[in-house]
């Protein structure tokens, strides 16, 4: 178990590596200018080469790439001209539009996207397995076909259609919720939640599609097992079949998808969050593309990075917790 | 327990398949009748229909089933919930799937017993180690915690009846409860439920396709057919003087360890004297073909090395069968995929027509991939179910490049004729033909680069004993014809016995014994060939008692305690 976990960490530091190494590759190659974008239309060449020399785009890419991975091991001092600023490790070094601390601006933008997470993957547990379930044990029946299409409609509408008819409909037409801005769970949980609610139905519907097909066909496959045979042969009811035994077996490639997702979501929810606004670590990516804010790329893309290798830790943890024939090795 | 007519009808698609058709029998307390047939012949339909196991699966069922004075067929689903478990419990063929994965095995067994009782939680679980104890599971209240994969087959099986016992039940239902298990725990179990059944009174309903077994176990016997009854009487009387055409056929193609040996053809060496191919330079019959000295192969599992195969020596003459039999797990497989090189040896030497080719690279080993070739037990999984039958024959005759394409053509159908398929056949795919006729295949395939040696692995397994006789006739007839030398693969004492000339006995990767026929099974040296032949099933019940008081003082087979 320790070998295993320290295997993946070897592995996760490797990615996380490779992606750093990608996104300076990928930056040096595009077009555009960060130091004049950063200082501003009227400034004067002067003062461009001023900028880049604070911002240290003077150096070769090497040194400065190393100096990203010094930052991030021992922390980093940044000369300003007249002060010098000290930012402590882990860093990511500093926002070349806002002088924004990267670290500072992503522990300030994650609980906007770990919230949407969170509650989506609540609604697509509850949404998606329970229609999932429900068709499989109400097999050949009306009920399965109505979920079968619903579920098809479900897969086959994009994200964004989803989102602006929600919009459209209950905060425009019927006017049931005002149109949702983020308020931070710390400052007022009752406000929170009822903004969160449209993101959270958005994804969590878009994505339960996906568990309903996945929760069905994993049961239907349990149906079919001889063990479920012994426990009828017993006497065992049929409440008690379904519950503890077919469930038991259908539920943990759930668990495991959901794991992933999860992460997937930490870091992909882009169209979502810019939809409802919320200032997350998706619309902080976006941003920070459109303005060649490297620093800013570089940090969201690593906590993206490390929110997806962590989720596939804990799928395969969830999977060997949840079937103790996986050994993990 | 009383059946009347019993009729059970599948719907397939439009059609409708009579699996059971008017079948009528009953046992009384604590005697044991024995449902035999071959595969498809109703008989595990039967099992169910005693536990109304078809309701709401679409199957019709007509005729009654009383079991124990409850009407299976009107009885409510709570009455029926009731019968099943607690007055007829049923015991199913594999026991690792018929188990819960995600259960220990004492807390499947313990839920059992508290629909059926009012017992506590912890009740149920002192109950469920009784019965794991009685069964045989050592240290079962330690063992009742472990998870169903963490038991060998052999305790997977103890612990479905430690579980069909656990209410105490009149009737007990054993659908082929040893089929899948080897010879020596087979033995183990069909002793259980001997002594389970004098302990407790019990009767028994044995469904199997064994006709040893049968004889084994029960006293009364029920030959089943096309969902018929084809004779039913004491088991002595079908067994020993069968009045039906059928049961006599059933039973002189069982393979048997006893008595004369019935060779599908007299293929030995003696017999065959000049192949066909002896113009072409190849050895003359009782010449060593192959050779293997002290040949090894391990694998590599996690930290841990595996000897699955740890020095074995062997020849193998021209035209001669050699028959390696074993228990799961001894290595035989792996020591047959050596032989043709599908697996390297990792140490020893492999001689082959006096060349070295245990350690010989791929282009070396070509001019010999031709001339060894290997027949597999799955014929449905060695198949490719996407290309017709006669591609699949034609593939070893493109590789070897001689033949122009209608010339191909013409050698398969050639072949399919020479194993007793129709030659028309060629464009069908192997879903379309039984598991005789896909074997047959197999066999074509391999002749069809002219092979010297053919490793065949458990070529029949699969196969009804019908039908096995007739495919191992079809290699005896096809060795004599052609000087093949065979390597014949099997677990099955009897089957081993029928078709080869020399025997090996493994264990342990090891060969425990080898020599002639008459030398292995008429005065074998070897105490584990000793016990092996023992555990086979006599079809004699006077000869099964006697032999089931030998086993009895005999030192048991250490049972392997976890399953890999």
């Amino acid at each position: 178990m320790t070998r295993y976990l320290l295997k993946r960490l070897g592995g996760a530091v490797l990615v996380l590596l490779v992606l750093s190494v990608a996104i300076y590759a990928l930056f040096y190659l595009a077009p555009g200018d960060p130091a004049r974008l950063a200082c501003g239309d009227r400034c004067s060449t002067q003062q461009v080469e001023q900028v880049r020399r604070q911002l240290g785009l003077d150096e070769s890419v090497y040194a400065q790439y190393a100096h990203f991975l010094q930052g991030i091991v021992t922390g980093r001092d940044y000369s300003t001209g007249t002060a010098v600023l000290h930012c402590d490790a882990p860093c990511l070094g500093f926002s070349y539009q806002t002088d924004q601390q990267v670290t500072a601006l992503i522990l300030d933008r994650l609980p906007a996207t770990v919230s949407l997470a969170v509650g989506a993957m609540v609604i697509w547990l509850a949404v998606g397995v329970g229609t999932g379930l429900l068709s499989a044990l109400r097999r050949g029946g009306i009920t399965e076909r109505a979920l079968t299409l619903l579920t098809l409609a479900g897969t086959g509408t994009p994200v964004f259609i989803l989102g602006l008819l929600l919009l459209m409909v209950v905060c425009a037409y019927l006017q049931w919720l005002p149109f949702p801005t983020y308020v931070p769970l710390t400052e007022d949980p009752e406000q929170w939640a009822w903004n969160m609610l449209l993101p959270w139905l958005t994804l969590g519907f878009f994505e339960s599609a996906k568990y309903a097909r996945l929760t069905r066909s994993s049961t239907l496959e349990t149906l079919a097992e001889d063990h479920i045979r012994t426990f009828r042969a017993y006497g065992v009811g049929e409440r008690a079949v379904v519950g503890r035994h077919a469930l038991r077996g259908a539920v943990p490639p759930v668990i495991a998808l959901s794991a992933l997702d999860f992460g997937t979501v930490m870091g992909g929810a882009v169209i979502t969050e810019s939809l409802f606004n919320i200032p997350g670590i998706g619309k902080t990516l976006i941003d920070g593309v459109r303005e060649i804010d490297l620093p800013v790329v570089v940090g969201v893309v690593l906590v993206i990075g490390a929110a997806v290798v962590l989720a596939n830790v804990v799928a395969d943890l969830l999977y060997a917790a949840a079937d103790r024939r996986v050994v993990l090795h | 327990m009383e059946v009347d007519g019993l009729t059970v009808d599948f719907a397939l698609g439009e059609e409708t398949v009579r699996a059971v058709d008017r079948l009528s029998f009953s046992l009384a307390a604590g005697r044991a009748i024995g449902l035999v047939g071959e595969s498809g012949s109703g008989k595990s339909t039967v099992a169910g229909a005693l536990l109304g196991l078809h309701r709401g699966t679409g199957a019709r069922v007509g005729g009654t089933v009383r079991v124990n004075g409850t009407d299976v067929g009107t009885a409510s689903d709570r009455e029926l919930r009731a019968l099943r478990g607690a007055v007829a419990a049923m015991v199913f063929q594999d026991p690792l799937s018929s188990l819960d994965p995600y259960y220990a095995v004492g807390d499947q067994i313990a839920e059992v017993y508290r629909v059926h009782t009012a017992a506590t939680r912890r009740a149920a679980r002192a109950r469920a180690v009784e019965v794991l104890d009685r069964v045989g599971i050592p240290d079962a209240a330690r063992r009742a915690d472990a998870r169903p994969h963490e038991f060998s087959g052999g305790m997977r099986q103890r612990a479905l009846i430690a579980m069909a016992l656990a209410c105490e039940p009149r009737l007990l239902i054993a659908d082929e409860p040893t089929t899948a298990l080897d010879v020596t725990v087979q033995a183990q179990i069909l002793d259980l439920l001997h002594d389970l059944r004098h302990e407790t009174g019990m009767g028994l309903l044995l469904v199997t396709h064994d006709v040893g077994v049968a004889a084994e176990s029960v006293d009364e016997v029920l030959v089943m057919r096309h969902g018929r009854e084809v004779e039913r009487g004491p088991v002595a009387e079908v067994l020993g003087a069968p009045r039906e055409t059928y049961t006599r056929a059933l039973l002189s193609a069982v393979p048997r360890v006893d008595g004369p040996v019935v060779r599908g053809s007299g293929g030995t060496a003696e017999t065959s004297e000049a192949p066909g191919r002896a113009s072409d330079g190849a050895p003359a019959v009782g010449d060593v073909l192959i050779e293997a000295v002290d040949l090894r192969r391990e694998f590599r599992r996690g930290r841990r090395t595996v000897s699955a195969v740890d020095g074995v020596s062997l020849t193998v003459g021209a035209g001669e069968t050699l028959g390696i039999v074993g228990e799961s797990g001894s290595g035989k497989t792996t020591l047959g995929r050596m032989l043709v090189r599908l697996l390297d040896p990792t140490e020893g030497r492999l001689r082959y027509r006096g060349t070295e080719i245990g350690a010989a690279p791929e282009k070396q080993l070509r001019p010999f991939r031709r001339e060894l070739q290997m027949i597999f037990q799955d014929p449905v999984s060695s198949l490719n179910p996407r290309r017709s039958v006669g591609e699949s024959v034609a593939d070893p005759l493109r590789a070897a490049g001689v033949l122009d394409e209608d010339r191909v053509v013409g050698r398969v159908r050639e072949l399919l004729e020479r194993v007793g398929l129709d030659p028309d056949r060629y464009d069908r795919y192997p879903h379309e033909f039984s598991g005789g006729q896909r074997q047959r295949v197999g066999i074509a395939r391999a002749l069809a680069a002219e092979p010297r040696l053919i490793v065949c692995d458990e070529p029949v397994s699969a196969l009804d004993v019908t039908t096995q006789a007739q495919v191992t006739a079809l290699l005896a007839e096809l060795q004599r014809e052609l000087g093949l030398a065979l390597v014949f693969i099997a677990h099955d004492l009897a089957v081993v016995r029928q078709v080869s000339d020399r025997v090996a006995v493994m264990r342990h990767g090891r060969i425990v014994e080898q020599g002639t026929v008459e030398e292995v099974y008429g005065a074998p040296s070897d105490p584990y060939t000793r016990q092996l032949l023992a555990a086979v099933p006599a079809l004699d019940p006077v000869l099964a008692a006697e032999r089931r008081a030998a086993r009895k003082t005999l030192p048991p087979v250490a049972e392997k305690v976890t399953a890999a």
